[in-house]
Order: structure tokens, then sequence, then C-alpha cells
């Protein structure tokens, strides 16, 4: 559970070339991509601020881990790089009414909440931080809530399974390893379909 | 008798490793592909753990993304980008993985190699740290893209934790006219429903008009199924996928042959199954189809006009066109056609392939691109490009004032230095038009091999109808 101000960033159809651009995939580790987190919308050609300024570099947004968005954020590239950058720069939970698939698979393992909400209640949120800037909100993932100024909660769905990883610190890599006796039985009973290291005979 | 079921829950039923109550199944994975861009942090994750590779023969590497395509005997300019592919080549050396790296000529786009090997075989998992790995549903695969830390999950347990899709049918009736090909059918497909349309689900792609495609054009259509929303898109297997994949390095032979044949016969969808949601298209109605704004779901027909953002009553949407139409400089109304060019692209795991690379050919023999056009033409793979010399296809694009390059992802992705200058306006037979895609500040209209072509000759957006001697191309439409 956690309490944050809201940074909204309300386009629809957010794409992960727009979260970290390609040039930026150049890394072999995940050091510094919350430099590149948003970079092209943030950067003039000469390295210099937009003005105006990005809404994540306004006064006041440092800090912020809930980020508000429009429909069917993190479109297009599988890059699991756009989480990182988000995680990075510190945010660690979305609002949004959808998330394109891989992203929101993406954002479950690095400890980044994608919420979805219905429309109605996402007009609301909008029409919440238009008003007060500066709102907070309480996510509470074990009671799948999120807390509004007004008193009122928010409930949210969540994947059970992910719910369980994400609040007991375990991932799904060592669930997955916990069933090799079951992953080798499969492959007893099934033979590999191709050797990529002989072609077939 | 057992439920109709379509080619998706069979795929899926026979997968499932195990399913814990209330958790995700453990999906066995038949192939995975790996690239320089989204491993290296999969690999440490290994190492970290201390773990490896499960089953390094079920998985095959490639250097693709990054790489420079001019002449590969010279060093890179980019020394991230070296860095990186000497990384992935330590990893695939450290953990027993195939590499077709630089000079190896299996090299290629990961999405053209896998089924230019033969390794893509109906009924197969096949993932990849890739968006553009649906493409390997047009052999009735169950493929799609993952992430870094699902990469790391394959290389060490050959396994994923997945819900299982929904369905979606996208059946395409009737039959292409000529000067409309593969491309036309997905950009339309996904003019309709928009980029988030496919969300959740995998689109079976069915319909006399998909039956009539080849090989290669149905992977131009599945590729695309990630810009619909589509994690994965396919098509079941038939006599053309049967066709295509016999005598391939990694395809079966003989007897087992015969037999993986008789299974993949039993792939397609059932009479009477059903779907989660169906959408139909006439082929015949379509035309050549360009992209005018910032996602893939921003296509019109050629002969019409820019949307204006006053016709858009949902205000989200009015906001979105009048920032793309902004950041594309294009006004409302305006016809697409006619609209100046300064960059062709020609290649990317959409287009790239040898059939593709003969139709652009097909409409440049004999003529010349225009003044102060650029025309990049890239290869798929290098064995595409081999095969593209042995016809000569090499020379008409020389001849035509194209540059010939070597193969990869170039400027699809342009992070290799194959990008586009800040408000150039370029033609692309790639899958993406996002802000910024193929170049900080460059403008993308996506566009079939044909459109593309025909433009580099105008020198602006062009219908490659109006070619003479576009009849001839009639092929384009059937196998």
């Amino acid at each position: 559970m956690f309490t944050s101000r809201v940074v909204p960033l309300p386009a629809e159809n957010i794409d992960t070339d727009q979260i970290v651009p390609a040039r930026y995939l150049k890394v072999t580790d995940k050091a510094g991509l919350a430099e590149a987190l948003f970079r092209d919308r943030r950067f003039n050609e000469d390295g210099t601020l937009k003005d105006p300024p990005f809404v994540i570099d306004r006064p006041g947004m440092a800090g912020r881990r809930i980020l508000l968005v429009g429909d069917n954020f993190g479109a297009g590239s599988s890059r699991e790089h756009a989480p990182w950058a988000l995680a990075a720069w510190g945010v660690r939970a979305i609002l949004s009414t959808s998330y394109a698939d891989i992203f929101r698979s993406n954002s479950l393992k690095n400890g980044v909440l994608p919420i979805v909400v219905d429309p109605a209640t996402h007009a609301r949120l909008l029409e919440l931080i238009a008003q007060n800037p500066d709102a907070e909100l309480t996510v509470d993932l074990a009671e799948q809530g999120v807390l509004l100024p007004d008193g009122t909660t928010v409930d949210f769905e969540i994947d059970p399974f992910a719910k369980r990883m994400i609040l007991a610190g375990t991932d799904e890599l060592g669930y997955l390893l916990s069933k090799d006796a079951a992953i080798s039985a499969w492959e007893a009973a099934h033979p590999p379909r191709v050797n990529t290291l002989t072609p077939a005979r | 008798m057992t439920r109709p079921r379509t080619i998706v829950e069979k795929i899926w039923d026979d997968h499932v490793v195990t399913q814990d109550p209330g958790a995700p199944a453990v999906l066995a994975i038949d192939l995975h592909l790996v690239h320089e861009v989204t491993s290296p942090q999969a690999f440490s994750g290994l190492r970290a753990r201390g773990i490896g590779v499960r089953r390094p023969t079920q998985t095959v590497a490639t250097a693709d993304h990054s790489i420079p395509t001019t002449d590969r005997s010279l060093p890179f300019l980019d020394e991230m980008a070296a860095a990186q592919v000497r990384q992935l080549e330590a990893n695939c050396a450290e953990f027993g993985i195939p590499l077709h790296g630089i000079g190896d000529p299996g090299q290629g786009i990961v999405h053209v190699i896998g089924p230019q090997l033969g390794l893509t075989q109906p009924g197969m998992t096949i993932v990849c740290g890739d968006s553009h790995t649906s493409t390997h549903g047009a052999f009735g695969a169950l493929a799609f893209g993952i992430g870094t830390s699902e990469v790391e999950m394959v290389l060490a347990t050959q396994t994923l934790l997945q819900r299982d899709p929904k369905t979606y049918q996208v059946r395409v009736d009737g039959r292409l006219t000529p000067g409309v090909s593969a491309k036309d059918i997905i950009l339309a497909l996904i003019a309709r429903i928009g980029v988030g349309g496919g969300t959740g689900h995998v689109f079976e792609y069915t319909g006399a008009a998909i039956r009539g495609l080849t090989m290669e054009q149905r992977m131009t259509i599945c590729n695309m199924s990630i810009e619909g929303g589509a994690r994965a898109g396919l098509i079941a297997p038939d006599d053309t996928t049967f066709e295509y994949l016999d005598g391939r390095a990694h395809a079966p032979r003989r007897a087992a042959w015969d037999e993986a044949v008789a299974g993949w016969r039993r792939l397609p969808t059932d009479d009477g199954a059903s779907y989660d949601k169906s959408i139909t298209i006439d082929a015949d109605a379509l035309e050549p189809m360009v992209t005018y704004g910032t996602n893939p779901g921003m296509g019109i027909p050629i002969s019409s006009r820019v949307p204006s953002p006053a016709d858009q009553a949902d205000p989200g949407q009015r906001r979105a066109l009048e920032r793309a139409l902004e950041y594309m400089d294009l006004q409302p109304g305006q016809p697409i056609l006619g609209q100046k060019v300064d960059v062709v692209f020609v290649g990317s795991c959409t287009n790239g392939r040898i059939s593709d690379l003969r139709l652009a050919a097909s409409v440049l023999k004999d003529r010349h691109i225009a003044d102060g056009v650029r025309l990049m033409v890239v290869p798929g793979s290098d064995e595409v490009k081999r095969e593209a010399e042995r016809e000569g296809l090499d020379r008409i694009f020389k001849a035509a004032g194209a540059d010939w390059r070597e193969a990869g992802c170039s400027m699809c992705i342009a992070m290799n230095g194959d990008q586009l200058r800040p408000g150039q306006y370029a033609v692309s037979t790639s899958n993406r038009n996002f802000e910024g895609r193929q170049g900080k500040g460059g403008r993308t209209f996506l566009a079939s091999p044909l459109t593309a072509a025909a433009s580099a000759i105008a020198g602006v957006v062009a219908d490659p109808r109006k070619l003479p001697g576009i009849e001839s191309l009639a092929a384009v439409g059937g196998r």
C-alpha cells in the first residue's frame, strides 16, 4: 500500500517507442533508463527541455508514483525497457482503461501495477486531477482498491496469481523452476520438434 | 464426441504442461528465437541465479536490430551496438545456443530466418523477445512476443506462464484486385478495429482471400497482428504451407514428414467451433492502403483524403488526430496522393522477403526514382539477399537509383544509424509509423512494396494501380 500524487498523461495509444525510443535499447543492462524515459517528448534536438515542459518535467512531478494515462497504454514493441524506465523514474502504479498485452505482462514483472478502471471512473479521475493536481491517491493491492481524497474507493481487478507473486515478493521464474518435475515429464512424452543445431535428416 | 475447437485451442491444449488452481498454465515452448536487443539482461539473470539454458537446441539466435546494413567487413561505427552484438556472441557461446551472427550465411531478421530455415512449423508454440513474433503464425503456429523477463524464463525452463487467450476470427472474403496486396489487407483491418482492437485476443485469419495468399504474403499479415493489439495471429496450415516447408533444412524428412503432415492436417479449426469475436473484410473492395498518422490504425484507402479532427465525435480521438496531423504536418481533408516523399524504405520483417523485393523490382524495372528521393532496399536476410542477386534484382534496384544494403531491421526501428532526419517523409514497407520510430522527427507513411516503389518513382505518394503494366502484377493476389 502506498500514497502518492498523480502524473496525468491522458493521451490514448501511447506506444513503447514514446516511452523509450529505440536508440536507447543498445544497453546490455538496465542502468540509466530513467534518462531515456519519454526522451523525445521531453527534450529538444539540442538537449534542452521542451517549453512548455513535458508533464513529468513540470514542477512538483518528480517523486510521484502514480501515472494516469489514456486507453491502450504501452502499445507496440515488446521492449521491457519501457516498464524498466518507468520503474527507474519511480512509477509504481498506472491507471488506465486498458493496456497493450505485452506491456501489461512486462509491468507486472517489474513492480509496476497496471490498474484497469472503467471509462466512467477514468473520466472521474481525470476530472479529480484537473481540479486538484495535487490530489493524493492510495493504492492498496491487497484490498484491490484505490482510495480517493473524498474517502471513496475504486475497486480494481487483478490476476490473482500476479497479485500473489507481487505481494509475496516472489517471481514467476522461481515458480516455474519449482515445476521442474512436471516439465521433465512433459518433455519425456513430447520429443523436441526441431534441433536448431542440426538440420533434419 | 469431443467439443469442436479452434486451432488456437488445439495448440494450447497440446502444450499445457501443468496448471495449479487459480494460476496460469505452464505452457511448453517448442522454439525460442533470440536477438541482441532483448536478451542480454535475460542472460545476466541466468548467471545471477547460477542456472543454464534448459534447451539450447530449441533456441536459435541472430543479430538483426542494431547491426549496420553497410559493408560488413568494416567495423561498427556505433560502439554500443558493437558491444551488444559481442555480448550476444559471448552469451550464445557460453550457453551453447546456435547463432546466425554477422558473417553467417543464415543471418537475417529473426522472423525471416525462422521460416526460411524450416524451423517455423505448424502447431508449434514459438516465442521471441520481439512483438513481431506473430509473423510465424502464418504457418499455423501459436507465436507471440514476450518481454525480457519472459525470455529469461524460457531460457531457464523452456516454458512460460500464460492465461489462455481469447480468439478473434478475421475472415477475408473474395479476391484481391491487381495492385492490392497482403499489406493492404492488414492495414485495412487495423484501420477498422484500431490499434487496441485485438487486445487480449489471438487473430485467426480465414476466408478465400487468405487461402489464396502465398506463405510470404500470409507472413506479412500475421506480422502486423500486434499492430491491431493481438499478441498473436495465425492461419491454419494447408497445402500452400506444406509446399513451402517441404525440403527446408529443419523440416522433417521422409517418413517423419508424412507423419508430421498428417498431424498438421488435424490442426485447422473444427466446424462448429466458436470465436470470442469476429469480423469480415471484403478483399474485392480493398484499395492500396496508406497511413497518414502516428499509429498503424490511422490508415486510409490511397485515393481518399486525410480525415478531419472536426469530424471526430470522441474528444480523445479528436485530440489524438490533431496531434498526429501536427506531427505529420498534414492538413485535414488533403488528398494523401501527391504528398511529397523524401525517403522510401523497402524491407523489414513485414515486407523484406524475396517476393516483396520481386514486387518492388517489377515496378522499378527500366524506371528511375525521382530526383531528391532516397530509396533504400534492405533484404530481410542474407539468404534473401543472395537470392535477389541470383535473380538480378539488385541490378534493377541499382539502375533505378536505389541503395542496395545488407540484411537487417534497418530503418524499421532506426537504431543502427539508418534513419530519417527530422521532418523528412518516408513511404515505408515496415510496420510502425509511431512518432520518431524511423528517426527522431521523421514522418512515416506505411504502405505495400508496390505502393512504396511507385512512390519512389513519382517522388510523392503514388497509386501503384496507375502505373502502366500493373495488370501483369495480377499475381499479387494469387499464388
